[in-house]
Formats: C-alpha cells, structure tokens, sequence
C-alpha cells in the first residue's frame, strides 16, 4: 500500500514538472482494495481495471521501473511507451490492462471468465470499476452474460462516492449499488474498503466462490479517493471538511496502526518504509534514464500478422 | 471442384476450422439450436455441443466484449452478428479493445477474434437493416476487413482468418448466402490483400468487392457484347490491406477506373481507391476516375426507390462508357 502511495504521490510531482503528460488518475486513498484483491490471486488469474490502475498493477507486482517508465512515455514501460497511465499491461502476471472506456472493459472479464470456464480451470477473473460504471450499457450486458452463464468472476465496484465529479446521489436513484446483483442472478456484498484485512476476507469469499464453480459476486465497496479525479481536477465538488473527515479512514493508516497495535517494531516499520522510498527513487531514476518510446514498437504493434 | 452454395462454404470453413482446433468456438444470437438466422452455423451445433456453438442473449456489446477478452487469454473465438447493423451496439467493443489491445499492450496481449455476419442491403429491409458497413471498419488501423464475393472465397478467407492472431472483419453478403459456385475440394487458405481477377481485359479496369461485384460481371457482359469493349473486374476480396498492386497493374494496361461499391459515397474504400489510382498511376489514366456507390440517402424501403440507390449495371455501364468515351 505505501509502495503505491509514494508512487503516485511521486508521479503527481513528475506530471507538475511536465515528465508525464496525458491523464494521470490517482489511486491514492483505494490501496487497500488493489493489495487485498492481489494477495487472493494465483498462477493464472487474471484482473482487468479501470484506467486507475497503478496500484492494482504495482500491487500484482509489476516493478515501479516498469510503471514509471511507462507513464514517462518510454521504451521500457509495462506498455514500451504505448498506453501510457491509463493503459498498464502485464500479461505475464495476470493483470489485463488499464482500460480508457468507462464500462468497456467489463464484457472483457467476463471473457476471461468465460475462458477458465471453457477450458475448465480453477482460475478466477477480477474486473474493477467505479460507481460511475453501474449506469453504462457495457456493464450492463457483461453482467447479464456472467450471471446467466455462471462465470467464474468477481466484479468489483469501487464506489469513491464521485464519478468524476457528480456523487452517486445525483447518477443513480440506489445509495446500495450492491442490490443490482439480484437482477443479475448473482450475489452481491457490500462494505468499506478501509481495512486491508477485512477486505481481503469478504473479498476472499467471493473469490473462492468463484473458484469452486459456483459462479460470479457483485461486490460494492465504499472507498473514496483523495485527489482528484485527474490530475486537471481541483476537486470543487467537494468540501475540505468532507475531505479530511474522509483521511481519517485512510486505509494505510490503519494498517499501521493495527500492524504497531498487534506488537510490530517500529524500527522494521520505518525499514519498510525506507525501502519503499529506495524503490521509488529507482524506479524515477531509471524513468529519467531509459530510452524513449521506439517508432519501430509503434509500428511493429498495431497487427500481430504482417500487414499487407 | 464441387459445387455448392456461399452459406455452405462459410459452415465448411467453420466446421473445418472447429474440428481442427478446440479453442475455436462460435458465439452470437441463434447460432445453436435455431441453426443460425440465415442457417449458416446448421448442424454445428449437433456436432459441437452447447460448450462450442453458443447461443446468446441480444447483446452484442455484451458477448462482443465476452469473446474479446476470450481472445486475449488464449481462445480462438468467432462471434456472429445476425448482421452488420448491430454491430453498432459493440462499436466501442471493436474500436476501443479489439483494434487496440495489440498496440496498447506493447505488442504483449493478442486478440484472435473473427466478427462475421451479413453485411450490406438485402430486399426493403429500409434504412436500419442496410447498412454497408465497410467504410466504418476499414478506416481503422489494429483489424483486417474481408468481404467475399463467391464461395470460394468465402471458405478460403474465413480459414485463413481464423488461424490469424488478429481481429478480423469478416463482412458476408446477405443476399449472397445462396450463391452457387465451385470450390476445390482440398483445402484452400486464401491469403489477405490478394486480389482476384474475376474477368479480364484491356478496355476498362472496374474494381468490385461484395454483392455489387456480381454486377459489374454483369455490365461487363453487357458491355463486351455490346460495345466490344472488354472490361477487366478486380475484386479486392480483402479491404484491408488492400492489393493495390493488383489495381494499379490493371489500370496500367486498361488506362481507365471506375470504382463500384454498396456503401454511401462519402470517403470509404470507393475513395481510398480513387486516391490510391491518382496517387500511382495518373499518367497511365486516359480519364478520371470514375465511382459507382449507394445514393447518398437512408435506404427507403420501396422497392422502386430501393432499386435507384443500389448500384445498379445501366450505372456502372453508363460510367465505363463515359471512362472509355463510348
């Protein structure tokens, strides 16, 4: 959680200094839902997230090399320089791509359920999204499909209570976006995402419900971000007040806490810490130094078949 | 060589295709138990079994979006749209994540997919259920477009886009469906951007992809008995690419171009065409080069206005006479 904090804390600056361009949505206040989700995978899983997507990349393990290089547009990004922030890819370790069209990559999961389905492995499939995607057409029909061929999936709404900037009040006639599960065929679950553990335990059930073959969850979590939601967004939609009554929940806050609380040594806590700050310097040194974007990736990427 | 019908060829391509490699499966509306809308996914289900040929629900975006993220993670799929003109509704499905994983990714995420289905007009099914929709999917980089005009191109492309790791376009005539012709007997993968000379001569090259490809034979019939002026057809087969060698070579030894095309006259591979010919050959051309497409209005549905939008043989041989001074 604190490696993904610092890191996008870092990459804010570096945007400020004109090193990153594009969008650049934080993840900063959600942590705790990307490292829980991560921790439950095995060889073969595979998530797909919105286009905030650092920290479910850096928590499947992606090098923050890999991740800065790739929102500093360059050769040795997860995405040789090609996506950018809202588009991380790596394959190898399961994690199927940032994805720019809200409720666009949702049918996506489900096809990567369908898959574990089709060749009968215990493999499960996680798809992420805001609040915001509840409303669209696309999250809609993979819903449908996933629910009436029992996929082995978890779809899990992020709700950070602002889509962009309109609050779930004013974009849906539910404040319980969890009971749409039923119109699914599907069970759903709902709770706050503050606690790392507790969200790994709900979130664990659904998984291995999935796992056993016993079909999708529709999973709400009450979460909420504290930049944002891009880097061109003040956030005047929102009081301070409600801000810092809302970082009071700041899930790697009460980590610490509860990490100190149940006896661990403050000094391993700070080496932990001083860690994470070595492998951030790393990876902006190594996003500084490593060569931009290749024209020939560019070219060589857009079919697999030679195109002619 | 044997003899049978356009639909026959695409379900022996798909059967082949299946009974070949247990990842390809099939995917849309009505495509099992009703044995497919226009009946060319009948009996594949008998022999695949519900795991393989698999009905949907009416949501293209939905099952659209399913086979691409089946594609991406190892699956062979081929998703039919009943037609072209609901492919509207998985637009963004295509566009934003078919088209785009391959290059998005860094080149390490691949998407094999075949979308294929009846394009184009059939008889007074008016303005929502005619649309020619190669211009919208040729105009994008990451997919390749096939649209076959006989049966045996319909099997030899559709083999050959299965095995492929990108997405393809793969646009059927629905009026097409009973065409009869030969195809060979032992297996034929015919290559994407090669074209086929479907008649040829040294009068006028007409380029003609799709149901319009037919009649351009026709008024080249017409204009060889008539006129004596022998046209060489050239049907592109694959839009993208396209084998612009082949065009240019014809228009070479022709010195005249007209352009046939379904869809509506503005932009498209009509034009890109057009541009491709100017562009390479302008000193070969004796005259400009001319295009025959739809009117540029909604297909209505009276069959006498229908008839006006359509190309039609007295308009691409009005258009050949005029290339030719005739």
């Amino acid at each position: 959680m604190l490696l993904i904090r610092r890191f996008e804390e870092e990459s804010a600056r570096a945007y400020a200094q004109g090193k990153i361009g594009g969008f650049l949505h934080l993840y900063i206040g959600q942590e705790s839902i990307a490292v829980a989700a991560a921790s439950l995978l095995r060889e073969g899983d595979t998530v797909f997230q919105t286009y905030r997507d650092h920290g479910t990349a850096l928590a499947m393990g992606m090098s923050p090399e890999a991740a800065m290089a790739e929102l500093f547009g360059k050769d040795t990004g997860c995405s040789r320089g090609l996506g950018g922030s809202m588009h991380f890819f790596d394959a190898a370790r399961g994690f199927l791509g940032g994805w720019g069209i809200v409720g666009g990559h949702v049918a996506l999961a489900a096809g990567a359920a369908f898959r574990n389905k089709y060749l009968g492995v215990d493999n499960v499939t996680l798809c992420f999204f805001g609040e915001g995607a509840t409303n669209i057409g696309g999250f809609h029909e993979a819903m449908s499909l996933a629910g009436l061929w029992k996929l082995p999936a978890v779809f899990i709404c992020e709700n950070n209570q602002y889509a962009m900037g309109t609050p779930l009040s004013r974009t849906s006639p539910l404040s319980d976006l969890s009971v749409k599960a039923a119109g699914y065929g599907m069970p759903g679950d709902r709770f706050e995402g503050y606690d790392v553990e507790l969200v790994r335990e709900r979130l664990g059930a659904a998984v291995e419900r999935a796992r056993r073959g016993e079909g999708p969850t529709f999973i709400e979590i009450e979460t909420y971000r504290f930049r944002g939601h891009s880097m061109s967004d003040p956030g005047k939609y929102r009081t301070s007040e409600e801000l810092e009554e809302r970082k009071k929940k700041d899930p790697i806050r009460i980590a610490r806490d509860r990490l100190r609380e149940t006896g661990a040594d403050e000094a391993a806590l700070e080496a932990i810490e001083d860690e994470v700050e070595e492998a951030i310097e790393a990876a902006l040194k190594h996003a500084e130094e490593a060569p931009p974007a290749k024209e020939e990736v560019m070219m060589s990427t857009v079919t697999v078949e030679e195109f002619r | 060589m044997r003899t049978i019908r356009y639909r026959e060829a695409l379900r022996e391509a798909l059967v082949e295709e299946m009974r070949r490699d247990e990842r390809v499966f099939l995917m849309g509306e009505e495509v099992g138990h009703y044995d497919g809308a226009y009946k060319v996914s009948q009996g594949l289900l008998k022999e695949f079994g519900e795991k393989r040929v698999i009905d949907t629900p009416i949501a293209e975006a939905g099952f659209a979006g399913v086979g691409i993220g089946a594609a991406m993670t190892g699956l062979r799929p081929v998703i039919e749209f009943m037609t072209w003109n609901f492919s509207f509704v998985a637009f963004d499905q295509i566009i934003s994540n078919a088209a785009k994983t391959y290059s998005m990714s860094g080149g390490t995420v691949k998407v094999p997919i075949v979308f294929r289905g009846p394009n184009g007009a059939a008889a007074q099914v008016a303005a929502q259920h005619s649309h020619s929709v190669d211009p919208f999917y040729t105009n994008i980089p990451g997919v390749w477009v096939a649209i076959p005009s006989t049966p045996r191109d319909a099997k030899g492309l559709l083999k050959t886009a299965i095995r492929m790791d990108d997405p393809v376009i793969f646009l059927e005539g629905e009026t097409l469906y009973n065409l009869s012709g030969e195809v060979p007997d032992e297996e034929e993968l015919i290559p994407f951007g090669k074209a086929r000379i479907g008649r040829e001569g040294d009068g006028c090259t007409i380029v003609a992809w799709g149901r319009p490809y037919h009649t351009a034979m026709q008024a080249a019939e017409k204009l060889a008995k008539e006129h004596g002026l022998e046209c060489e057809v050239v049907d592109p087969r694959t839009l993208r690419p396209l084998d612009e060698d082949a065009i240019l070579e014809s228009v070479r030894k022709t010195h005249r171009c007209v352009v046939v095309h379904e869809h509506w006259p503005y932009g498209g591979p009509g034009a890109e065409i057009v541009d491709l010919v100017q562009r390479e050959a302008f000193d070969d051309l004796d005259a400009p080069v001319l295009r025959v497409g739809s009117l540029d209005v909604p297909m209505p549905y009276a069959t006498n206005l229908e008839k006006l939008v359509l190309p039609t043989v007295e308009r691409i041989e009005a258009a050949v006479r005029n290339v030719a001074y005739l």
